[in-house]
């Protein structure tokens, strides 16, 4: 039964995590995350499932890629310096397909930063982190009901499509306890990743369907010799360095995401219909923005907000009609201009401005409207 | 374990190296000369009536080229 | 297309891929073997299941094993075998996760895996092949290579003593420690098959040769000679592990040097549980 709660952005993934079938999960103590970890390591037992703690980042996520393989769905939660050690293994969830979800909650960077103070700096890193060409969803909830939702959303999105998905929460998030509603499983849309529908002498662990381009997946222990193979591979899983065979591999996986992108995005727009004037800004410091817009709109001002919950990738259709009245664009970010660069990429045709708020703790609405004052 | 031991070579697998020559405790076997597909050395089975079955060259070979049956 | 199923082992083996990219002499494809021996034989006496053998591997030459192997497995990055392998057991504790890498993956890179594996009494089988060499890059120095040895990283000389990691385990506990060298066949393949049926942390060490990349260092490129020349430094000894050498040029020690039988992290985790909360979990 759904249930009304009171609590952070931490326990708010958990609880989704658990509501969406979480049942692995292993981790590395790092502010501001703990109590994520530590609230699933006294709670999954209860469903089923089990929760550890590793020797470090770099056991964990490949430890919670393993347990994807043996057919459990499984989360492990960071924060930017642990993240920066699980780069070499997102590679490899990708490469190998392998459907996991990382609750990544930054904090103030870069290095070690301030533990418990909050920031943006690690929009791009989420994305671009891992080396070679590939691609990854990343959601950013800007309140303990967005990470309830966004978290069940990221376990679909990387069950459908064989992917790891970020939820990029912040510091300011996990540490603010707000209501939020903690939804039945009845009450949601949960998808399993899809298992093979022909017997294993037939079965190749890399052959798309093709409709939607994501290859059945085959889990460990029902005889289909399934392989997980980090090298760059054909569709029997075998190491296979030919550049025609690689062409179709990556193709292929930037292609299965881009076909389902309409279920992908996520945004919310505020005030755009007539806005001449629009901000951009996403996270906990998108409740800032909105609450800037509407002391602006109760002066007169002709302004909206656009708030993605989908930095990647963008929901680019929302944003264009968010604009299409808009002189000016407005990117306000906790770091040095990360999602903004995507935004001006976007509308080539708007003036498109970058406003930093290198804070360590939430701005104050007359902090916000001292750095878009000079723009407007 | 019944019969004579016959050992049996996959010829396109050999690699030439020699490891199962070394550790046949009988002599049975020697390098040939005949090349394979990939230009090695198959092994030659030469005195195939003093195999006693122990397998040593089975267990030792790098490239399941060479096993034992039993006739 | 049903694969080719020649050889005794082939029904365990991706014949499509034969012949694999191992060298000749390579001390990890008879390393491949005798495990396979190993499998068979378990198979044969019903004690294992091949649908619940998971075989992970990390990078290197002795990570190559996986991708030839029909069972489930994985290729992993450098030095993750393990902790992908404490992945695989806790998500589903039926599979019997056995993770076969080289020194350097398991010991160099991954040492920090591997210490907390055996701390914990982690329920895998680890078979790390032991060929004193960085081989698949070319031959650069490994924790395990000889002192004084001339490799690429160390062309003066290895300066540097390298582990002995019987050792190091038994200094850290495990249920079952041992090392074996591909010149003694059948003890490994016995080895092999008490330690995959074993709960808690197995761990052996396969002293293995390697002519192209660590056998050409010392001058001994034939695989023969070199083979050879492990022989009779591989010796066979009942000690405790503090006691066994790790000395190419005198003696490398082999033996099983621990089996005992402490409860598994497996075990413990729901053990832990069910005390606290019952028949709930």
């Amino acid at each position: 039964m759904a249930e009304i709660r009171f609590d952070n952005s931490n326990i708010a993934c958990a609880e989704a995590a658990i509501i969406a079938g979480l049942k692995f999960f292993a981790g590395y103590p790092i502010t501001p995350t703990s109590r994520l970890f530590e609230y699933l390591t006294r709670e999954l037992p209860k469903h089923g499932g089990v929760a550890v703690q590793c020797e470090d980042e770099i056991a964990s996520i490949n430890a919670i890629i393993g347990a994807s393989w043996a057919g459990a769905k499984a989360m492990t939660t960071t924060s930017g310096p642990g993240f920066s050690l699980m780069l070499e293994s997102i590679g490899f969830a990708v490469m190998t397909e392998t459907p996991i979800v990382i609750i990544y909650v930054m904090r103030t960077g870069p290095s070690t930063g301030y533990a418990t103070g909050t920031g943006q700096g690690d929009v791009m890193q989420a994305r671009w982190g891992s080396h070679g060409p590939y691609e990854v969803v990343v959601y950013a909830p800007s309140s303990a009901q967005e990470a309830f939702d966004l978290t069940i959303k990221a376990f679909n999105v990387s069950e459908l499509l064989r992917l790891p998905v970020i939820v990029l929460t912040d510091a300011v998030l996990a540490h603010t306890r707000e209501r939020y509603v903690c939804r039945d499983r009845s009450e949601v849309e949960i998808i399993e990743r899809k298992r093979p529908r022909i017997p294993p002498d037939k079965y190749k662990p890399f052959e798309p369907d093709p409709d939607d381009l994501v290859p059945p997946m085959a889990i460990y222990g029902e005889g289909y010799a399934t392989f997980a193979e980090s090298l760059v591979h054909d569709e029997r899983g075998y190491y296979c360095p030919k550049s025609d065979v690689y062409e179709k591999l990556i193709w292929r996986l930037h292609e299965k995401v881009r076909l389902k992108r309409k279920y992908i995005v996520e945004s919310a727009s505020y005030y755009v219909d007539d806005a001449e004037i629009l901000i951009v800004s996403y996270g906990s410091l998108s409740r800032v923005a909105l609450a800037y817009v509407r002391e602006m709109r109760r002066k007169g001002m002709k302004i909206g907000l656009f708030k993605p919950k989908s930095l990647w990738p963008l929901d680019e259709v929302s944003l264009k009609f968010a604009a299409r009245k808009a002189r000016k664009v407005i990117v306000v970010e906790m770091n040095n201009g990360q999602l903004y660069r995507e935004v001006d990429r976007l509308l080539k045709d708007k003036k498109v401005f970058f406003r930093p708020l290198l804070k360590v703790d939430l701005p104050t609405v007359e902090e916000f409207e001292e750095v878009v004052r000079e723009c407007l | 374990m019944q019969g004579k031991p016959v050992v049996k070579v996959i010829e396109n697998r050999c690699k030439g190296c020699g490891l199962c020559v070394n550790v046949c405790p009988r002599g049975v076997l020697s390098q040939g000369s005949k090349l394979n597909q990939y230009g090695y050395r198959v092994v030659l089975v030469k005195e195939l009536n003093k195999c006693v079955g122990c397998r040593l060259c089975e267990y030792t070979c790098p490239d399941f080229a060479i096993y034992i049956i039993w006739s | 297309m049903p694969l080719e199923k020649i050889h005794p082992l082939d029904e365990f083996i991706r014949t499509d891929r034969l012949p694999h990219r191992f060298c000749p002499g390579c001390g990890v494809a008879v390393t491949m073997n005798i495990f396979l021996h190993a499998i068979k034989e378990l198979t044969e006496e019903g004690k294992l299941d091949p649908k619940k053998l998971v075989v992970i591997s990390g990078i290197g030459c002795t990570g190559r094993v996986s991708g030839y192997l029909k069972f489930d497995g994985a290729h992993t990055p450098h030095g993750r075998p393990i902790p992908f392998g404490m992945g695989v057991k806790l998500a589903n504790p039926e599979l019997k996760v056995v993770v076969i890498s080289g020194d350097g993956d398991i010991v160099g890179i991954g040492g920090n895996h591997l210490i907390h594996a055996a701390r914990r009494n982690m329920d895998i089988t680890v078979l790390m092949v032991n060929n004193f060499i960085y081989a698949m890059t070319g031959g650069q120095v490994a924790p395990t290579t000889p002192q004084k040895v001339y490799t690429t990283t160390t062309p003066y000389g290895n300066p540097e003593s390298p582990f002995n990691i019987i050792r190091l385990i038994a200094g850290i506990g495990a249920n079952y420690l041992a090392r074996w060298a591909i010149t003694q066949p059948f003890q490994l393949k016995n080895s092999i098959k008490k330690a995959v049926l074993k709960e808690g942390f197995s761990f052996i060490e396969v002293i293995s040769t390697c002519p192209e990349r660590f056998g050409k260092r010392l001058g001994i490129g034939d695989p023969v000679e070199l083979y050879n020349r492990l022989k009779s430094i591989a010796k066979i000894r009942k000690v405790s592990p503090f006691e066994a050498k790790y000395d190419w040029n005198e003696e490398i020690t082999c033996g099983e040097f621990i089996d005992e039988d402490k409860p598994g992290f497996v075990r413990m985790y729901f053990e832990v549980i069910k005390e606290k909360l019952g028949e709930r979990a």
